[in-house]
């Protein structure tokens, strides 16, 4: 059980993203609040793929010995890159948000005038 | 954004280029080291933004022309494309990596196992990490440079 | 404290939980349970590939479509940004 600790911290961080998610008003924090649950996501698939003392998958001058899984490596980069991409716009919609109401609190966002 | 003390504007131009040929390098050692196009485009974004901030986005872009910002990144998209279409001509398939073992460019295959390194490997992986690094590189920084001009003119009317 | 407020807070209380018992009762760290897949790459990248990074001959040889993908969802991501800011430019 112990050993469960890299799977802890993927709860953990997945948990404080939905707390920024659900109980912040302010639409930046909401904003950091899904990025640590992407982040916690990456963490999971990485540590999916690991095995017990394990090298990265490279050959080029490597000690020899067991291998971590390539596959869900290269997919959490594929998943970084998205998510950078998904950062960016969702900062820009904030921006834009921010520039037409003049506030980042999402309860006086929502009035439907102008 | 505007411009920064010149102290920082000094120390940003003389790391420039150090942080351009890291990233460049990753970028070029993407199937030999740990890295490739994503994290060597990464790199080299980021050492494109310390200019951007050190300067300010104003002196970026006139200094810039968007238009071959636009050409880079299509040429980035076009060219992965390109090769991907090229292992449907040559080989087997779309994204069939046709130049392994042909004794052209990239063709050598290295020997199994733990071994030096041989830049001339990799059949079309180099070709797509430069690819791929481009439109990275350009898709990012254009990323960083058109969000800093935006909170530089809304400053501007708020005024 | 309204009545949204503690439904919110329930709710979070009963995700957690079920978030850290799945935690605890996932199989041991760093023994995973099949490894076909990614034996057969680790084996064979060098020969069918010639690169000698794994996880570059993953992302631009066996899984290319994923990346042809993800290059579109960043072109798509800058070319939103732009548009967002071009139309706040003109208002």
């Amino acid at each position: 059980m112990i050993f469960n600790i890299p799977y802890i911290a993927v709860a953990v961080l997945i948990l404080l993203g939905l707390y920024a998610l659900i109980f912040k008003r302010n639409l930046i924090k909401m904003v950091i609040g899904i990025t640590l649950i992407e982040s916690g996501v990456n963490l999971f698939l990485i540590t999916l793929g690991y095995r017990k003392e394990s090298i990265a998958p490279i050959y080029t001058s490597s000690p020899g010995g067991v291998m971590a899984f390539p596959v869900p490596q290269a997919l959490t980069l594929t998943s970084i890159v998205i998510g950078v991409a998904v950062i960016a716009l969702m900062l820009s919609l904030v921006m834009h948000i921010y520039r037409h109401y003049g506030t980042l609190d999402v309860r006086k966002v929502r009035r439907l005038k102008e | 954004m505007t411009k920064m003390s010149k102290i920082v504007r000094t120390i940003a131009s003389i790391a420039f280029p150090f942080a351009m040929i890291y990233g460049l390098y990753v970028i070029a050692h993407g199937h030999l080291t740990p890295g490739g196009g994503f994290q060597g485009g990464a790199i080299a974004a980021s050492a494109c933004a310390m200019i951007l901030v050190a300067f300010g986005s104003k002196w970026t872009l006139d200094k810039i022309k968007e238009k071959r910002l636009s050409v880079f990144e299509s040429l980035g998209g076009i060219g992965f494309i390109a090769i991907a279409l090229l292992g449907l001509v040559f080989g087997a398939a779309f994204f069939n990596n046709f130049l392994t073992g042909s004794n052209f460019l990239f063709g050598t295959i290295p020997a199994t196992g733990s071994g030096l390194a041989d830049i001339n490997t990799g059949g079309v992986l180099p070709l797509m990490n430069f690819a791929v690094g481009l439109k990275v590189i350009v898709g990012l920084f254009v990323i960083v440079l058109v969000m800093a001009y935006a909170a530089t003119s809304f400053k501007e009317d708020k005024k | 404290m309204s009545t949204r407020n503690i439904a919110a807070v329930i709710v979070f209380s009963i995700v957690a939980v079920f978030f850290i018992f799945t935690a605890l009762l996932m199989h041991p760290f760093g023994v995973p349970d099949e490894s076909d897949m990614d034996d057969y790459i680790i084996d064979n990248t060098q020969e069918e590939t010639g690169a000698n990074n794994g996880v570059t001959a993953v992302v631009f040889d066996y899984r290319g479509f994923d990346t042809l993908g993800e290059a579109t969802v960043l072109f798509t991501a800058v070319a939103g940004v732009i548009m967002i800011f071009r139309r706040l430019k003109n208002d």
